[in-house]
C-alpha cells in the first residue's frame, strides 16, 4: 500500500479510510447508538410524512378511539400501534411529532450555546487580560445558577410581561433561549482552554509576523483548531438540552400544549398512569430515554475517538 | 571470546494496526560484553529506542516481540512473566530515560525512592540503604547529599535530576544499564557533565551499558562499539572509532558526513536526500536503496545481512564477497 | 574607559556602507511572572520580573548572517521575537533598515520585508490548512498577486524553490516529514519576498541528515536572494557553518560578539570557551574535556555583577560586584567581550 496510491481519493473513500470511521465501525455500542439516534431523529424529522396519524388534525380524531391500549394488548387496535390517549390521539404519532419539537428545541438551544460559547471563549483566550477576566467571571456566575432555575425565571418574567396569546406564540423561543443561555459557559471554557494552547503555537506567531489582524487569526487560524472538543460537548449537550426541555415541559413551563413535546406527553400521560393507561406516558418516556442515551453514547465515543491520548 | 552479558538474536517487534502489521524492528542481532558500552545511533523512527524498550520489557502496547530472543547471562528474558521481568529490571538491568521526570515519582523524596530500590533488590536494611543512598548521591555529584536526600524531585534542577536518575539506575548495582537519550533534554554544558559521570561510573563499577542516542558526538566519546540503525534494522555495527572514521555502510557514512564539524566551516554540508521511509512503506530489498548513492540492482530486490566490511559488520551488498570494494 | 565602552557597543559596528539591515540598541524584554495579586498580597511578596533579555545591542549587515548562541533560558529566542515585533521591547529600541521597528511594523510594505522561520515543524504549520493556502497566506495578506492563477503559479514556484513538488500544495501538513515541513515553513517565509529572515532554531528539531539538507537550502537561498539572516541556535557546530558574525548570550545578555572565524579560533569569554569545551569530540583526538561546572542560574534572580561569575574559573571580587560592558577585547579588537578578566588581561593562558 503506497502513499501515492492513496494520494487523492474521493471524499467518500477518504471518510471510509479515516481513523474516525474505523473506531466507529469497530465499536458495536456506538454503531447501535447511531442506529437508534438515526431512527429517533429520522422519525421526528419525517413525522408529517411517515407518521400513521396526524395527532393535531382535529377532524380525524375519534373520541371513540380514546384510551386504546397498544396493538398487542387484548383490546388493541392494529392501526394504533402504541395505543391512544384520552382524546383518541395515536401515541406513536404523538411521540414522533413530540420528538420533533424536542429535537428542534435541543438543536436550537445547543446552537445558541455554541455560538455564545465559541465567541466568548475565543475572545477570552486570545485577547486575555481584562476581556478574559470579565468573560470568565460572567461564566462563573452563570454556572452558580441551575439551568432549571434560570429557565423558570425567564419563563416567569416573560409570562408576567406579555399577554397570554403572545406568550404561547413565543413560548418555544423562550425555552430555546432559556436552555441555550444556560449552557454556554461549558463551551466558553473549553474553547478558551484550547485557544490558550493554540495562540502560543508557532503557526499563530507566523501569522502575526505577517501582520494578520487579531480577528482574522482568531477566526481562520485558531477557530478550526478548537472545534474538535466543541463538537464533542455539543453532542453531549444535545442530550442534555432535550432533557432540560422535557423537564421544563413536564413542569408545565415549557412549550405550549398546542405543540406537545416529549416532556409534555409524559406529563399528560402521567395523569393516567395510576388509572391503568400506562402506555400514554411510558412510551414517550422510553422514546426520550432512547434518544438522549444514544446521543450521549455517540458523544462519549466522539470524545474518545478525538482524544489523541486514548488512541 | 567471553560469554556476552546481553545477547539479542534476530529480534523482531511488530505493531499490529488496522492497516496491517508494522514491523518496527526486523532481525536485530547484537551482543554486549561485560563492562562494554554499546552505542546505538539512528534518526528518529529508526527503532533505536524500541530496541532498548524491548530489552527492558517496556514496549508500549500494542507493540510486541514477534520473534527472536533476548538473553541476559545466557538466560532468555523476552518470554518471562511480568513479575519476574520486573525483578530483573530493577536488579540486573537499570534504565535511564530522556526525561528524568518520567522515572522519578514526584510524590516521594529521592531518598525514599533510592532506599526502596535498594531494599527491594539488595540485602540491606532501611538504615543501611539510607547511608548507601547518601553515598550514591555524593557519587553522582549532588552537593550536600545528606540534606538533599529528603528533597522531592521538583526541588532539583534538570541536570541534578538526571544525576538522581543515574543514581537510581545504578544503586541496585545492575550488570546492564539501558540509557535512552540520557542527555538530550539537558543543556550543552550540562550534557558534558552527565556524560562524563555516566562514563566514569560505568567504568568504575564494571557495568555494561547500552547507550541509545541520536547524538553521534555522545557515542564517539562514550561507547566502545556502535550500532547504526535504519528503518528498524542494524545496518552497521563495529568499533566506534572504525565506524566514526571509516563507516562502511553508505548510510552510516552519509550520517557521519552530515554532522556539521565545529572545527571548520564547510561551504556545503554533505546531505542525504530524502527521508527515512515510514514503517508502513519500507522498500523491498535494502531499506536504504532509494536514498543510496551507490545503489545497484541487487539492492532493490534482495535484503542484505550483516557481513564483514572494512573491519566492521555492514548490511550492504557492496561488501558481498568482494573485498576489492574495501 | 567608560567612553571606550560606549563606543564599543555602538550598534553600527561592522556595518556596510548602506547601513545595517537591523540594529538593536540596548534592547530588553522583561516578563511579569508575579503570582496573582491576591496571592501576592497574602504572601507579602512584590512583583517578580523575569529579565529574559536585559540589554542587548548588535547590528546585522545586509546579506550577512548573525547568529546568537546560548543555552536554554539565555534569551536568544526572545531576541528573535523582539526583532520581528512579536514582543514590544521593555527598554531600548530596534531599528529595521534605519527605521524604528514599531513604525516599520505598521507599514505593510516594510512588514513584508521581514519573515520568520520557527523551531517546531509540527507546530509552525496550521494543521487544518492545505499547504498551498499556508504558503499563499503572506501573498494574499500583502496583495502580492492578484488572480488565483497568479497565486497558484507563485506557490508552485516557491514549492519548487525549496525542493518540493508543486503537487504537494494540495496536501495537509501531517502528510509530510519534519524536514519537509520545515521546507514548507521556508517557502511560506519566502513568499512575501523578504530581505530579512529570523530563523529560530530552524534545525534543532530535525534529524542530523535532514538538518544538513535544510542548512544547505538556507545557504543556497541566501546566496541566490541576498537574504539577511538572524540565526538562533544552541548548536555551535551548526552556527559555525552558517554565520558571518556570532553573538554568545548568557542570562539575557551578550557576553561575546565577534566575526565567526575569530570567535571559533580565539574565543575570549570564559563562557564561550566553556561552551566549546562542552562539544563532544567527533574527530576522536582523545582530547580530555573539562566540562564547566554548575548550572545556568534563574533569570528571575540573576547573580550580581557578571552573571557568569558563579561558574567562572577566573571570577574575582570585581566580577561579583560590577557588571562588565561589551568592549573590544585586547589582542582581538574585532571581538566585543563583556569580561573583566579579559579587560584586565587575566585570561592569558
Amino acid at each position: 500500500m503506497s502513499d501515492a496510491a492513496l494520494r487523492r481519493p474521493g471524499a467518500l473513500r477518504r471518510m471510509l479510510d479515516s481513523d474516525l470511521w474505523w473506531s466507529f465501525s469497530h465499536s458495536p455500542v456506538t454503531v447501535a447508538s447511531a442506529i437508534v439516534a438515526l431512527v429517533c431523529i429520522g422519525g421526528a424529522v419525517l413525522a408529517p410524512w411517515i407518521a400513521p396519524h396526524n395527532p393535531f388534525d382535529l377532524a380525524s380524531l375519534q373520541l371513540m378511539d380514546a384510551f386504546k391500549p397498544p396493538a398487542w394488548e387484548a383490546d388493541g387496535d392494529p392501526s394504533y400501534l402504541l395505543g391512544t390517549d384520552d382524546q383518541g390521539r395515536d401515541v406513536l404519532s404523538a411521540i414522533m411529532y413530540g420528538a420533533r419539537v424536542s429535537l428542534l428545541v435541543g438543536f436550537c438551544a445547543v446552537l445558541l450555546s455554541v455560538t455564545i460559547g465559541i465567541t466568548a471563549g475565543l475572545a477570552a483566550g486570545y485577547l486575555g487580560g481584562t476581556v478574559d477576566a470579565v468573560l470568565m467571571r460572567i461564566a462563573d456566575i452563570k454556572l452558580t445558577f441551575p439551568t432549571i432555575l434560570i429557565a423558570l425565571l425567564i419563563d416567569g418574567v416573560v409570562r408576567a410581561a406579555l399577554p397570554r396569546e403572545v406568550h404561547d406564540q413565543i413560548a418555544l423561543y423562550v425555552v430555546i433561549f432559556a436552555i441555550g443561555i444556560s449552557n454556554w459557559p461549558s463551551f466558553a471554557r473549553t474553547v478558551r482552554g484550547s485557544t490558550l494552547v493554540e495562540r502560543n503555537k508557532e503557526y499563530v506567531q507566523a501569522a502575526r509576523v505577517i501582520g494578520i489582524s487579531r480577528a482574522r487569526i482568531m477566526v481562520s487560524h485558531v477557530l478550526p483548531n478548537v472545534l474538535g472538543p466543541v463538537l464533542v460537548i455539543a453532542t453531549l449537550n444535545l442530550g442534555f438540552a432535550v432533557l432540560a426541555e422535557a423537564t421544563l415541559s413536564f413542569l408545565g413551563v415549557g412549550v405550549p400544549p398546542t405543540q406537545p413535546s416529549l416532556g409534555t406527553l409524559i406529563r399528560i400521560g402521567n395523569d393516567f398512569l395510576f388509572s391503568g393507561e400506562w402506555w400514554i406516558t411510558i412510551f414517550p418516556g422510553i422514546a426520550l430515554i432512547l434518544l438522549v442515551l444514544s446521543v450521549n453514547l455517540l458523544g462519549d465515543w466522539l470524545r474518545d475517538a478525538l482524544n489523541p491520548k486514548l488512541r | 571470546m567471553t560469554v556476552p552479558l546481553l545477547e539479542v538474536r534476530n529480534l523482531r517487534v511488530e505493531f499490529p494496526t488496522r492497516r496491517g502489521t508494522l514491523v518496527a524492528l526486523d532481525d536485530v542481532s547484537f551482543s554486549i560484553a561485560p563492562g562494554e558500552v554499546l552505542g546505538v545511533v539512528g534518526e528518529s523512527g529508526a527503532g533505536k529506542s524500541m530496541t532498548g524498550a524491548a530489552i527492558i520489557g517496556l514496549l508500549e502496547p500494542p507493540g510486541r516481540i514477534a520473534g527472536g530472543q533476548i538473553l541476559l547471562n545466557g538466560r532468555r528474558i523476552d518470554n518471562l512473566p511480568y513479575a519476574e521481568l520486573r525483578r530483573i529490571r530493577g536488579r540486573e538491568i537499570g534504565a535511564i530515560f530522556q526525561d528524568p521526570l518520567t522515572t522519578l515519582n514526584p510524590l516521594y523524596t529521592v531518598g525514599r525512592q533510592l532506599v526502596e530500590t535498594m531494599t527491594t533488590h539488595l540485602p540491606l536494611n532501611p538504615a543501611q540503604a539510607r547511608a548507601k543512598a547518601i553515598e550514591w548521591l555524593e557519587l553522582v555529584g549532588i552537593p550536600a547529599a545528606s540534606q538533599r536526600i529528603d528533597s522531592y524531585p521538583h526541588e532539583f534542577s534538570g541536570g541534578m535530576r538526571q544525576r538522581v536518575v543515574i543514581a537510581l539506575a545504578l544503586c541496585a548495582e545492575p550488570k546492564l544499564i539501558v540509557a535512552d537519550e540520557p542527555t538530550t533534554a539537558l543543556d550543552v554544558s550540562i550534557q558534558a557533565q552527565v556524560i562524563a559521570l555516566l562514563k566514569s561510573l560505568a567504568r568504575e563499577k564494571g557495568t555494561s551499558m547500552m547507550l541509545v542516542t541520536h547524538d553521534m558526538g555522545v557515542i564517539a566519546e562514550t561507547a566502545d562499539r556502535v550500532a547504526v540503525m535504519y528503518a528498524g534494522r542494524i545496518v552497521e555495527i563495529g568499533a566506534v572509532r572504525r565506524v566514526v572514521q571509516h563507516a562502511a555502510h553508505p548510510y552510516s557514512s552519509g550520517l557521519m558526513g552530515s554532522i556539521p564539524p565545529v572545527g571548520r566551516r564547510l561551504d556545503r554540508l554533505q546531505q542525504i536526500d530524502g527521508a527515512m521511509p515510514r514503517l508502513s512503506a519500507i522498500p523491498r530489498g535494502c531499506p536504504y536503496n532509494p536514498r543510496c548513492p551507490q545503489v545497484f540492482d541487487r539492492c532493490r530486490v534482495e535484503r542484505p545481512e550483516l557481513m564483514p566490511a572494512e573491519g566492521n559488520l555492514a548490511a550492504c551488498w557492496l561488501y558481498d564477497g568482494a573485498p576489492q570494494h574495501a | 574607559m567608560r567612553d571606550v565602552a560606549i563606543q564599543g557597543v555602538s550598534p553600527t559596528f561592522g556595518s556596510t556602507g548602506a547601513g545595517p539591515m537591523l540594529e538593536t540598541h540596548d534592547v530588553a524584554r522583561h516578563f511579569d511572572v508575579s503570582r496573582p495579586l491576591v496571592q501576592r498580597l497574602m504572601a507579602g511578596e512584590g512583583r517578580r520580573l523575569l529579565r529574559a533579555v536585559d540589554g542587548v545591542s548588535f547590528a546585522i549587515a545586509r546579506g550577512t548572517t548573525l547568529s546568537l548562541v546560548g543555552e536554554s533560558g539565555c534569551g536568544k529566542s526572545t531576541v528573535a521575537r523582539l526583532v520581528v515585533g512579536l514582543y514590544p521591547p521593555s527598554r531600548g529600541g530596534v531599528t529595521f533598515d534605519g527605521q524604528d521597528l514599531a513604525q516599520a511594523r505598521r507599514e505593510a510594505a516594510q512588514r513584508r520585508r521581514m519573515q520568520m522561520i520557527f523551531q517546531d515543524p509540527y507546530a509552525s504549520l496550521n494543521p487544518r490548512w492545505r499547504v498551498a493556502d499556508i504558503i499563499a497566506e503572506p501573498i494574499r495578506a500583502f496583495g502580492l498577486a492578484q488572480t488565483r492563477a497568479q497565486i497558484e503559479a507563485r506557490v508552485a514556484e516557491l514549492l519548487t524553490q525549496v525542493g518540493l513538488s508543486p503537487l504537494d500544495g494540495q496536501k495537509f501538513p501531517h502528510e509530510f516529514s519534519g524536514g519537509q515541513r520545515q521546507r514548507i515553513s521556508i517557502a511560506r517565509a519566502l513568499s512575501s519576498n523578504p530581505e530579512f529572515l529570523v530563523c529560530d532554531e530552524p534545525t534543532s528539531a530535525l534529524d542530523v541528515s535532514v538538518q544538513a539538507q535544510i542548512l544547505n537550502l538556507m545557504k543556497d537561498l541566501q546566496a541566490r536572494l541576498g537574504l539577511t539572516y538572524l540565526f538562533i541556535s544552541h548548536n555551535l557546530a551548526v552556527v559555525r557553518q552558517v554565520s558571518d558574525r556570532v553573538g554568545v548570550m548568557y542570562l539575557g545578555r551578550l557576553v561575546e560578539l565577534a566575526p565567526a572565524e575569530t570567535l571559533f579560533e580565539t574565543p575570549r569569554h570564559p563562557y564561550t570557551k566553556a561552551l566549546m569545551e562542552a562539544i563532544p569530540d567527533l574527530e576522536m583526538t582523545g582530547r580530555q574535556r573539562i566540562p564547566v561546572g554548575g548550572e545556568v542560574p534563574s533569570p528571575i534572580d540573576p547573580p550580581s555583577g557578571c552573571p557568569f561569575h558563579p561558574r567562572c574559573p577566573l571570577a574575582n571580587d570585581r566580577c561579583k560586584a560590577e557588571r562588565p560592558e561589551m568592549i573590544p577585547a585586547r589582542g582581538t579588537p574585532q571581538t566585543l567581550v563583556a569580561c573583566h578578566a579579559v579587560e584586565e588581561g587575566r585570561d592569558a593562558a
